[in-house]
Order: C-alpha cells, then structure tokens, then sequence
C-alpha cells in the first residue's frame, strides 16, 4: 500500500479524499485505515504540497547551521509561511526531521532531491529556479563526492569520510563473500557470526550471530531476511555513505544472510529521505544479477538462491524499529509489534525474519571473507570490530569515521577538530550527553554505546536548546500507541520549557526527573524507553545549567501569565491590566 | 500441555501455556489493573496499566505470556504509583467531564481514577482541541473523553474484515476516527457494542442514554477490581 500511495502522492501532489477511496476500494480495505497509514507519514499528504516540496530539516544540528536563517528566506522568497503552500500551489514549505545530512546542514529535500549547506544566496537561486518552473534535479549546479557523482545519483551530497577502517572501507572485491560463503555450510556461517561476536549496528547491539541462529531454527517454509536501512536517528547518516559507496558490500552481506538462516528473499527498507539512490542501488541489484551474485545458484552454487528488493519508507523516525519496520514494509502505520513474537519467529509476513542494520550487514560479509576470529581482534572485551560514527556539529570536520572499538570521546574529539567542545550528544537524542569530564571515557557496548550518532556541541551552542530540539523530535516521532509515550513526551515537554522559560522552581526539576521515569519504565518500545534520556543525562550531567533557570528558594512558580492571558482583551477594550495591589 | 507455575507478588499461582499474565492473575485471584484489554479481543498494549516487573524489566502483563518459574511483581508501591501516573496522564491529555458524562459510574477510567485515589493530576492539564464527530447515524465519536486504547478499532470489523474504527496521525496528534463509509451502515446492535466496548464515554449511541441513572451503575457501589481480589 505504501507504493501505492507514494506514487499518488509524488503524480498528485497529495492524496485526497478521493484517491483515499479509491486506493480502500482497490485494496479492499476501509477508507479510515488509509487515511490511517497517510496520515502517520511525513511525506504523503492530504492536502496539496505543491509543484514543488520544500522539506526543511529541522533537527539539532541543522539549527547550530543555521536553520533558522535559511527558513526565513525561503519564507521571504517563496512568499508564503512553513507549513503552507504558495497561493498558486506551485511551492510548499514543510520541516521535517533529521534527513542524514547532518554534516552538511542546514539541507533540505525538494521533490526527492537533496540540497545541501543551504545559503541564504542558494536559496534565491533555488527559489528563482522553481519560479521558473525548472525540475528540482536541474537546480543542483554541482555534484558531491565519490559515487554522488555517478550518473544515476547526480548528487551535492558529500561523503565526507575522514577516516578509513579494516572493516567498513577496506577494499571489497565484487562477489567475493557470495563465492566465499558458497563453500561453507549454513551452520559454520552462522558459527563464524558468534565467533566474531559481532552485535547489531543500529544501535541496541544484540548479537548477530545469534539472532540469525534463532531465526534459522525458527519453523516454517519461508523466512526472510530485511536490511535496516532508515536510520532516522538524529545525527546519523552513516548509512547514507555506505549505500553510496559499499553497495556491493552491503548486498552480498545480506545474501550471506539469507544462506545462514534459510532466506531466499531479502527486503532493503530505504528511508524516504535516501529516494535519491534509489535508481543507483537498483542498478546495483541489476548488475549482481547479471554477474550471478544474485538470483539463482548464486556462485554457482546449486540452490543458492536469493535476491533483494527495495521497499521506500515514507519518513518516520520509529520506522526504525525492527517490528515498526517490518509494519511499514507490509504497507501498514509504521507502529511497533507487541513481543512476543520476535521477528524471529513471526516477522514479515508473518514468516521468521531477520533485520539487521545496513553496517551489520557489511560486517557480515567482511567477517566471512576475514574470519570471525580476524573481526573478534579488534575492539573490547565486549564489542568486537569497529563502529562506522557520523560526527556532526560545533567540529572542524563533520562526516564520518570508522575507529576501532574502545576508542575514547577525547580521541576523536582530536581527529575532527573539536578541542573545544562542551557536551558530546553520544548515540543520538536517544543515547547520552556527556560533559567534558567523561571525554576520556570510551565508545563501545560497555561502556558508551552508539548507533553511530555523534554530536558536539562547542561553547556557544544552547545545551537546553538542543535538549528541547530533541524533545519536540520525540514528541513529533511518537508513533502514539502507547499513553506514556504519547502523552508523557508531550507533559516532559512542557515541563521543560517551564524551567526554560524561568518560570521553574525546584520542585518542578524534582518532578520533571521522577516523570523522566515514568515514561522510561512504562513505554511500549525503545523510543519512549528512551526519549527523557536528553532531559536525564543533561540533568545528570549539566545540572548547573537547570539551576540557572529556576527560581531559588520557591517551592513553586506558575507558569500562568496574566499580562499574556489578557493582553487580547485590554487591546480590545484600550485597557491596561490590572495587578493585585494596584 | 502442563500448567505452569508462577509467583505474582509472592503468592504461588497456576496457569496455562500461553495464557497472558493478567488473565492468570485474575483466575488465581490477583488483581491486576487493564484499560485497553478486552475480553474477546487480542491485547494491544496501549494503556501501559498493566505493567508488571519480571526480573527487573518491565513489561505489559496483557500481552506478555506466563513462563514456568516467572517471578512477577504487580502490586509493589512503585509500580502501583506508575499506574496512578497512566491514570493521570489519561485525564491531562483528553477532557474529561465526569460529573454530566453519559458513562459516569460505568466508566473505566473514573473507576480506576477512584481506586488510585486521584485527588487532582500530578501533570499540567495539557487542554487539547478535540473534537465530537457526531456525522454518522447511529453514534457520536468524542474525542475529548477517548483513551486510545484501540478496543473499537480491534473489535468494531465488517463481516468482510473491514475495520469501522481507525488511528490517525501520530505523536500528540494522534486519534481515533471512524470510517464514514462504514458508520452509515451500522446497525443498532453494531452500535451497542461499540459503546459498551468503549471504557470511557468517547462512543456513544444516539437517541438513547442514561437509562441507568447515576449512582445505580457498574461501578457505583463496588470499586474496579473487587471481583476480582485485593
């Protein structure tokens, strides 16, 4: 149903009433469940978006850059407000969350394509483009690096890779780990995973090797296997880099998958955001076929079949939860499964599935070719190989860089020329912000553990900002199933701006970290388990700074506003207000 | 197959294979507090009320299956002043009209609102503009007073497997609506259903109401839960 919509909304400009109910009859479902699923998704629409889809990002870091400059131009020079579309329908201008250019912000996606390091001057130009009614692909004057520029992605986006390790960015040769994983069983493939003890990228690090076992031991006549490719965590677009420059890599590492646990069928789920390689990557999937890396007796090997297929998402953060994920692929609202089941045991369609992340997958393949005892020589006690990290913010060199395991915040903090840094967002919104003192401590599993987001924030960044930023991100990503993390996000919200607003007392800190709490404890997923994390580790780590902001020696302060609550009606009536005592 | 057996606050219970935890604490006698879980219909998980600590972590007690030698904390002061939170965040994030609402003394919520002893929310009320969809035949679909907890979207579905209730949007945005389509062809008895599914007094059935007065309902003189145990 997804694709359905999609195409609606990318040849209509929205999806109506009308192709509402004619998508439900054609698919046999009621008309509220497809407005269900349009309306959980960033990038399909009810109303009309325009010729022309300007979708800002407005995370974090795109602010650090600027963001809030560049939305003004677009305003000034489009003529109408973000949130709106143009009187003559021709432009419309949205925010949206983070779109893995963290790097290069601010940026924004205008009809599938990608502007990076926005200026007030480019945006005159991009704005005069569309005016002139030229395609958003002829507005980008010129290309990024590496594969950006190859025919089929013509891109600005830069992959600014700044350190190369042994595992992700090492040479591949084409075909190498399918030819190489034809000669071993499924059982010592899987072997290999736990000897190496490589564990899931995306972030929760669960072991592989293990998950393929479970998965393969698993009943049942089909299984699949689904590649984790919307990373949506703020901070993060590491993935962006390796679908650019590893595809290879990363496609045989799912059909190195798909041998181990029985799968004859893989599902790469690419984020709305990355639509702009999806040519490329096909064209990838086309050439592996032809070179029989993909499809029948792969390698020559008698039933070793697999192949791929791309499903877009349609822009949602929770979308990158296993279960969520595996929802969204099956044109469904992108909200996480109950467990038990596991994918595992019940995944896609109802079959045993596996998902794992783009860079687990490229490990994989590595792992084959090298060894599990090569990959399990690098790294911790507890976190084998190295770890693809996307730096962004208040650093000289933002991108991306492959360490080993084990290395300290200090470290690369040196490597991408941060020595000035304040706070390092660790993992996301949804990870850890640590101060200055804990910049020795080191990046892995055990200790600070990573999906591959990090951000710095240098002496002039607004720490409570960036918190609110992550907290309204959290509000918004919500998938709203579950009361602690609908309602609860929203209630640690405005608690917050409390405190910010100068309006908090003591008390309401206390309260603000037993809620933080609550939520944590009782949400259904890992989003609201760990969406107070910005507001609990800034607390934890920054408490000074929550200090500054309330008022001393009050139990409490009240956010009502008299002058604000009445200042419509003194206007009406020419009054000034009244205060006790006067 | 063998019953399994657990604890659930020290006490020694039986249960079977599969069975969730709170069905096996309501048969041995325990109770533990539900607001989206509904006989007949596959638990959704939504409301959270239910959370219960085995081995440390916390889980759903109505979508989680009962293990052989599960240690289950329900009742402890923690957990139980959690649940008065999820109460409580329910009242901030609708608008909640008990004293004139047609579902006064039949509803969930104010039940167990009464049974935590919510004198007033922890949490600032969070006022959002909801809406009555009052568009369809047979019922009015308030969206003040609804809770979320997907009984009607579970359990209101077509002969043909259609579903009458939906969600839409997501974050703080999201809610309940009804399938217009559907609604026009509901039946008396559909709609019946619908209303006495609901908890709260979101669904409501036109041209009839408070049959029952006040102080004669479900919960009116015993508290949520006291069928059940302690």
């Amino acid at each position: 149903m997804l694709d359905v919509i999609r195409d609606v909304q990318s040849e209509t400009g929205s999806v109506s009433e009308e192709a509402i109910v004619q998508i439900a009859a054609a698919m046999n479902v009621s008309q509220v469940d497809v407005e269900g699923v349009v309306t959980f998704y960033h990038f399909f629409s009810k109303s009309p978006v325009g010729k022309y889809s300007v979708y800002l990002n407005n995370s974090a870091v795109s602010f650090m850059k600027g963001c809030a400059a560049i939305a003004k131009a677009f305003e000034q020079e489009a003529g109408c407000a973000f949130g709106k579309t143009t009187a003559d329908g021709n432009i419309g201008l949205f925010y949206t969350s983070c779109i893995g250019m963290n790097d290069q912000e601010p940026a924004a996606i205008i009809n599938d394509v990608v502007f990076t390091n926005l200026t007030v001057e480019k945006v005159k130009e991009i704005v005069a483009g569309m005016k002139a009614g030229k395609s958003a692909k002829d507005l980008v004057k010129q290309f990024g690096d590496g594969q950006n520029q190859s025919e089929l992605v013509k891109s600005m986006v830069n992959n600014n890779i700044h350190k190369k390790g042994l595992v992700l960015f090492a040479p591949f040769e084409a075909g190498s780990a399918v030819k190489k994983v034809a000669t071993m069983t499924p059982d010592a493939v899987v072997e290999e995973m736990k000897v190496s003890n490589v564990r899931g990228r995306g972030g929760a690090g669960f072991p592989t090797g293990m998950k393929w076992d479970f998965t393969r031991k698993s009943e049942g006549p089909k299984r699949y296997i689904v590649c984790n490719a919307d990373e949506g965590e703020p901070g993060t677009f590491k993935d962006r880099v390796i679908l650019t420059e590893m595809p290879q890599m990363l496609f045989e590492g799912m059909a190195v998958g798909g041998y181990a646990i029985g799968a004859d069928e893989g599902l790469l789920y690419l984020r709305a955001e990355y639509m702009y390689l999806k040519n490329y990557l096909e064209n990838v999937l086309e050439k592996m076929r032809k070179n029989n890396q993909l499809g029948k007796d792969i390698a020559g090997k008698k039933g070793f079949n697999f192949d791929i297929k791309i499903q877009m998402g349609a822009g949602a953060y929770v979308c990158g939860e296993e279960s969520a994920l595996i929802e969204s692929a099956e044109g469904k609202r992108g909200q996480p499964r109950n467990r038990p089941p596991f994918p595992a045991q019940v995944g896609f369609m109802g079959k045993p599935t596996s998902v794992n992340n783009v860079e687990t997958f490229c490990c994989a393949a590595r792992i084959v070719l090298e060894g599990g005892a090569w990959f399990a020589a690098m790294g911790t006690l507890q976190s084998k190989g190295t770890k693809l990290l996307s730096v962004s913010g208040d650093c000289k060199k933002p991108g991306i860089y492959e360490i080993e395991f084990g290395t300290t915040v200090k470290t690369l903090l040196e490597e991408c020329g941060a020595m000035d840094a304040v706070a390092v967002q660790i993992g996301g919104p949804s990870g850890t912000c640590i101060g200055k003192k804990d910049f020795g401590r080191r990046i892995c599993y055990d200790d600070l553990a990573t999906g591959g987001s990090i951000i710095v924030m240098g002496p002039k960044t607004d720490i409570l900002q960036v918190v609110h930023n992550f907290m309204e991100f959290f509000v918004e990503e919500s998938c709203g199933w579950c009361v602690p993390c609908r309602a609860g996000n929203k209630i640690l919200t405005e608690r917050l701006e409390k405190i910010m607003h100068g309006k908090g007392s003591a008390t309401d800190l206390t309260e603000l970290e037993s809620w933080c709490a609550i939520v944590k404890s009782m949400s259904r997923c890992g989003l609201g388990q760990t969406s107070p994390n910005p507001i609990l580790t800034t607390i934890q780590n920054f408490r000074e700074l929550y200090e500054a902001k309330i008022q001393k020696g009050k139990d409490y302060v009240s956010e009502f506003d008299f002058a604000a609550a009445v200042k419509e009606s003194c206007a009406v009536a020419n009054r000034k207000p009244l205060s006790e005592g006067h | 197959m063998a019953d399994i057996t657990l604890t659930i606050d020290g006490k020694t219970c039986k249960a079977k294979p599969g069975q969730s935890i709170v069905d096996a604490a309501k048969e041995n006698g325990i109770y533990i507090p539900v607001l989206c879980n509904y006989e007949g219909l596959k638990p959704a998980g939504t409301c959270r009320i239910c959370t219960v600590r085995v081995g440390g972590r916390f889980m759903a007690a109505c979508t989680t299956p009962v293990g052989e030698g599960m240690i289950v904390e329900s009742g402890t002061p923690d957990i139980e002043d959690m649940r008065k939170a999820i109460v409580e965040m329910l009242f901030v994030e609708g608008n909640h009209m008990c004293p004139c609402c047609e579902k006064s003394g039949n509803c969930e919520l104010q039940a167990l609102g009464y049974r935590y002893q919510m004198l007033v929310p922890r949490f600032p009320y969070l006022w959002p503009a909801s809406q009555v969809d009052a568009s369809t035949p047979k019922i009015f679909l308030d969206k003040n007073r609804c809770v979320q907890c997907l009984r009607c979207v579970r359990g209101a579905v077509t002969p043909d497997g259609k579903h009458v209730f939906g969600l839409l949007n997501r974050g703080d945005r999201t809610a309940i609506a009804i399938d217009h389509a559907l609604a026009s062809k509901m039946t008396d008895e559909m709609a019946q259903k619908a209303m006495d599914s609901c908890p709260v007094g979101a669904i409501l059935r036109k041209e009839v109401g408070y049959v029952v007065p006040i102080g004669m309902r479900k919960f009116d003189s015993k508290p949520i839960g006291s069928d059940i145990g302690q």
